[in-house]
């Protein structure tokens, strides 16, 4: 089929159905994308404004910091500090896509192109996601999620749920297993995996046992503290999961709602791991379909300018000095990116050939691509893939702060004895151990207080922000039960700084 | 590709984690907007709008880095560094990146949020839900009204519930089977055909027999017997009185300036917006005073100037006319507040606090007098505050106002006032 696809601004549903059509047919024949099936949900702005207060899941659990979002960005977009996003993508099965009513035509068509296939490609290959969420189980665990606060809330009261789910959302950074590969989740059963816990603690209760005289204490073990940190599985990263299975004094229910927010923790992960491969590789594929569309004169040279037009507004960096810095824009980072390993793939230089030896000249770009967009994050793929041509045309420069200096240093520039070392430094700053604190289980004094110790591994000297540590730890003694003591270490792991909170209760 | 239509489906999933987030914030969104109310004119009070409250009590704490020690970055866009380069250190932002994460840390020190103008009188009058308030009980002048309670199985003719009647019937006729009237005549039709025709005298008997039962069973089972028959019933109940009047009483002799006029316009709004909160319907009566009263419209009322002397029992037996003749004290609750310099002609005192105390106090749910002055001029005690402390255990509310941020929180102290008020 030929012909122009659509004409003006106006969309209707026949052309959104032709649109995607065509877009499926360039994604999958000529990109060899591998997608899960789209659902693309027409939606208001005022939903749109909801969606974005429940971490823009089509349901979710109450609580009063959605609302308090919700007000916030309510405020920013009638003021108009801020606009709205043209659309949110779910890593679900099927793949949700919202776009907004106000959109135009040459806009649905660039929302189709870069959630419906760019990210929706990505969520299903990339490995992080593959690993750590599970998109046919999300939706159904989400209903379950909800039906069971609602119901505690209910049965125990809104406030004493606000308490744990409060404490619990505290600790959302720190509810992650980071390193260990674990087998895909299956947020399916565990609904099911819920309900027997519940039935099998009713079916080994047994009246009798409570009326058992309570004898003499057994005498104190020995010392077996090695057995101890084996079974508690200490260190532990992961608090959520150690306070879940560990602490002592929580209700079964408190225990799913910690399990609940985990599971959701885990979920969002991956989109943390890979803000830079995400929007490089949906931007690319935009841009990609984008311009097959008009090359094949399926679009009107006024909706393809329409698209650069926004297209340039996403993928603009400023530069350090311009009033609209906010940092690295992962959107022009990922995008120069993936053009930067499309060029070498077909036309290498000499430049590509050192650098990039494994895929300069291969002469298959989007085979390339879609190894990379399933087996790396952003940190590796900097590692990997940050070209020096990328470092010259972002300027990019390497600067190090030492509190202890008056001045800053500039560590290493876009030039020949620099580009190894932005390269590697960029990648760094990538971690999430380099943006947050790495905080873990360190042991519990079982034979004593059963006071539980955390540890924060100092990097580079950063210490914890004091009055939110303090929060957070009340937060933490409340659901442990007893006291919590934090201890910063430093790499030599001396013991350098302490809070304390006392169990409130 | 499953293309749904959303838009139809209903917005606001997020109203109630709002509502949540008010009820949390509670506490400071109520000191928040009674700081903000002293700032606004009253007219502004019924608009709601923008408020800002810290954001204690509605953070979110996170373990995250405080002090950054030994940091490094990577910065686009660099024109004219070169390797090496020391740079001096900005002022925040710029290349240490300290401000560049304004989502977090002091920005959520403040926190603006927009009350519709619903919300922001609930908190602003929020304050006045008070023990004394309560105990004098806004609502509680009674009406009796007659309210359907069910049915009876004895009442009046009049009330006879036909449709529940003939169900209980029809429930019984067919509980008992009562034969139909069409059934028994076409059993006699067939008997009558079979007696033409000379059917076997066998049937015939057995058909006899069978219309003979049915008529037994007819008769002995009425269409309608008195167990089926129920009467509606009614019962009185109080019902609250749901409209308001309020009076406003104002001195408008010539020692009263316009600020003074100002203040008393103030406290006579906040107190309609208070009572407008609370009933379906209220109406306002404006009554000026010089040494003789009458009622006027609220533009005379505030804005034109009169000359004479003062005489307050003229204004009471003003309103007592109107209270006579529009306001039934069984169907309205009254509300008076009065305004005044504090001055009245010595031979009206008495006369004054007699109506007072015997008719204005007595049909008045709330009578609250202010005494309004100039600021920073000390006035002593005048004459009419002298009187009305006078009054004794039945005195009216009475605070002195002299600027205009007095205004709610002595609104605010009136209502908060115990029964036996230790007046300053």
């Amino acid at each position: 089929m030929t012909g122009l696809l659509y004409e003006g601004a106006d969309w209707t549903f026949d052309t959104i159905q032709r649109v995607h059509d065509e877009i499926e047919r360039i994604a999958i024949g000529e990109l060899g994308l591998d997608v899960y099936p789209n659902q693309i949900e027409v939606i208001t702005s005022e939903q749109m404004l909801d969606a974005y207060a429940a971490t823009g899941m089509p349901i979710y659990y109450s609580h009063w910091s959605f609302g308090k979002s919700f007000v916030q960005s309510e405020q920013a977009y009638r003021k108009g500090y801020s606009g709205l996003a043209y659309e949110i993508v779910i890593n679900s099965s099927p793949c949700i896509s919202y776009i907004m009513e106000g959109n135009t035509m040459t806009m649905q068509t660039l929302v189709i192109a870069h959630a419906a296939f760019g990210h929706n490609h990505f969520f299903k290959n990339n490995y992080t996601f593959r690993d750590w969420t599970d998109p046919n189980g999300i939706l159904d665990y989400l209903v379950f999620a909800r039906s069971f606060i609602a119901s505690c809330e209910e049965r125990y009261g809104v406030s004493a749920v606000e308490q744990v789910l409060d404490a619990a959302h505290a600790l959302m950074a720190q509810g992650v297993n980071s390193a260990r590969r674990r087998r895909r989740p299956d947020l399916r059963s565990e609904e099911v995996r819920e309900r027997e816990r519940r039935m099998n603690d009713e079916r080994i209760y047994s009246e009798l046992w409570r009326t058992l005289p309570q004898g003499a204490k057994p005498p104190a073990a020995r010392d077996d503290s090695a057995l101890l940190r084996k079974l508690l599985e200490l260190p532990q990263e992961n608090i959520l999961y150690f306070l879940e299975k560990n602490a002592p004094k929580l209700q079964s229910w408190q225990r799913e709602i910690l399990r609940i927010v985990r599971l959701m923790a885990q979920y969002f992960y991956p989109q943390r791991l890979t803000k830079i491969m995400n929007e490089g590789a949906a931007t690319f594929v935009h841009y990609e379909i984008m311009n097959r569309l008009h090359k094949t004169g399926r679009i009107t040279d006024g909706a393809f300018l329409e698209f650069l037009a926004s297209h340039t507004n996403v993928v603009m960096q400023p530069g350090f000095r311009e009033p609209q810095f906010g940092g690295l824009n992962p959107y022009a980072l990922g995008f120069a990116m993936m053009r930067d390993i499309q060029r070498a793939c077909a036309a290498p230089d000499n430049e590509d050939r050192t650098w990039m030896p494994d895929i300069a000249g291969c002469g298959d770009p989007m085979g390339a691509l879609r190894n990379i967009w399933a087996n790396y994050r952003d940190e590796s793929f900097i590692l990997q893939y940050l070209s020096p041509k990328v470092i010259r045309d972002f300027r990019l420069f390497h600067v190090v702060d030492d509190p202890d200096e008056a001045t800053l240093l500039v560590e290493s520039i876009h030039d020949e004895r620099g580009y190894a070392r932005v390269r590697s430094a960029l990648a760094r700053s990538c971690e999430l151990s380099h943006s947050e604190p790495l905080i873990e289980v360190h042991s519990v004094d079982l034979a004593g207080d059963r006071k539980l110790i955390l540890r924060h591994k100092l990097l580079d000297r950063g210490f914890l922000d004091e009055g939110e540590a303090r929060k957070v730890l009340r937060y933490v003694a409340m659901l442990w039960g007893y006291d919590v003591l934090l201890q910063e270490v430093d790499s030599d792991g001396r013991v350098v700084k302490e809070h304390v909170a006392a169990n409130p209760a | 590709m499953q293309l749904i239509d959303k838009r139809l489906n209903p917005s606001g999933k997020s109203l109630p984690n709002r509502q949540r987030f008010l009820r949390r914030a509670r506490a400071i969104i109520r000191k928040a907007v009674s700081d903000a109310s002293a700032s606004r004119s009253i007219r502004e009070l019924e608009e709601g709008g923008a408020i800002v409250i810290p954001a204690t009590g509605i953070e979110e704490p996170h373990f995250r880095r405080g002090s950054f020690g030994l940091r490094d970055q990577v910065f686009p866009g660099n024109e004219e560094f070169l390797e090496g380069d020391r740079i001096p250190r900005p002022p925040g932002g710029g290349p240490s990146g300290r401000g560049s994460d304004p989502g977090r840390g002091s920005g959520e020190d403040q926190f603006s949020i927009v009350l519709s103008a619903d919300e922001f009188l609930d908190f602003f009058l929020e304050d006045l839900e008070l023990p004394h308030l309560e105990r004098r009980k806004l609502a509680t002048m009674k009406a009796e009204g007659v309210r359907r309670a069910g049915f009876a199985t004895q009442g009046s003719p009049a009330n006879l519930a036909i449709t529940r009647t003939m169900r209980n019937a029809l429930a019984r006729r067919m509980a008992l089977s009562r034969p139909r009237p069409e059934e028994i005549a076409a059993l006699e039709r067939e008997l009558e055909d079979g007696e033409r025709t000379g059917a076997p005298e066998l049937d015939l008997a057995a058909l006899r027999e069978r219309v003979s039962e049915l008529r037994r069973r007819l008769k002995m089972i009425p269409y309608i017997d008195p167990i089926d028959i129920r009467y509606r019933r009614f019962e009185e109940t109080p019902r609250p009185i749901a409209q308001a009047a309020m009076f406003c009483l104002m001195d408008v002799s010539g020692s009263m300036t316009e600020h003074m006029k100002d203040l008393a316009k103030r406290f006579f709004m906040l107190l309609y917006v208070f009572l407008n909160k609370r009933y379906e319907h209220v109406e306002v009566v404006f009554i000026r005073h010089t040494d003789e009263a009458r009622e006027v419209d609220e533009q005379t009322f505030f804005h034109s100037r009169e000359t004479g002397g003062t005489r307050v029992s003229t204004a009471f037996r003003e309103m007592m006319r109107i209270v006579a003749e529009r306001y039934q004290v069984d169907d309205w609750n009254i509300y008076a507040a009065q305004a005044s310099d504090g001055d009245n002609e010595r031979a009206d005192n008495y006369e004054t606090v007699e109506l007072l105390s015997k008719q204005v106090l007595p049909v008045c749910q709330y009578f609250a007098y202010i005494e309004v002055g100039e600021p920073g001029r000390e006035v002593g005690m005048s004459s009419l505050w002298k009187n009305y402390k006078n009054i004794g255990e039945e005195e009216p509310a009475m605070r002195r106002v002299a600027t205009r941020e007095e205004i709610y929180p002595v609104f605010r102290e009136l209502f908060q006032r115990q029964p036996v008020g230790a007046i300053p």
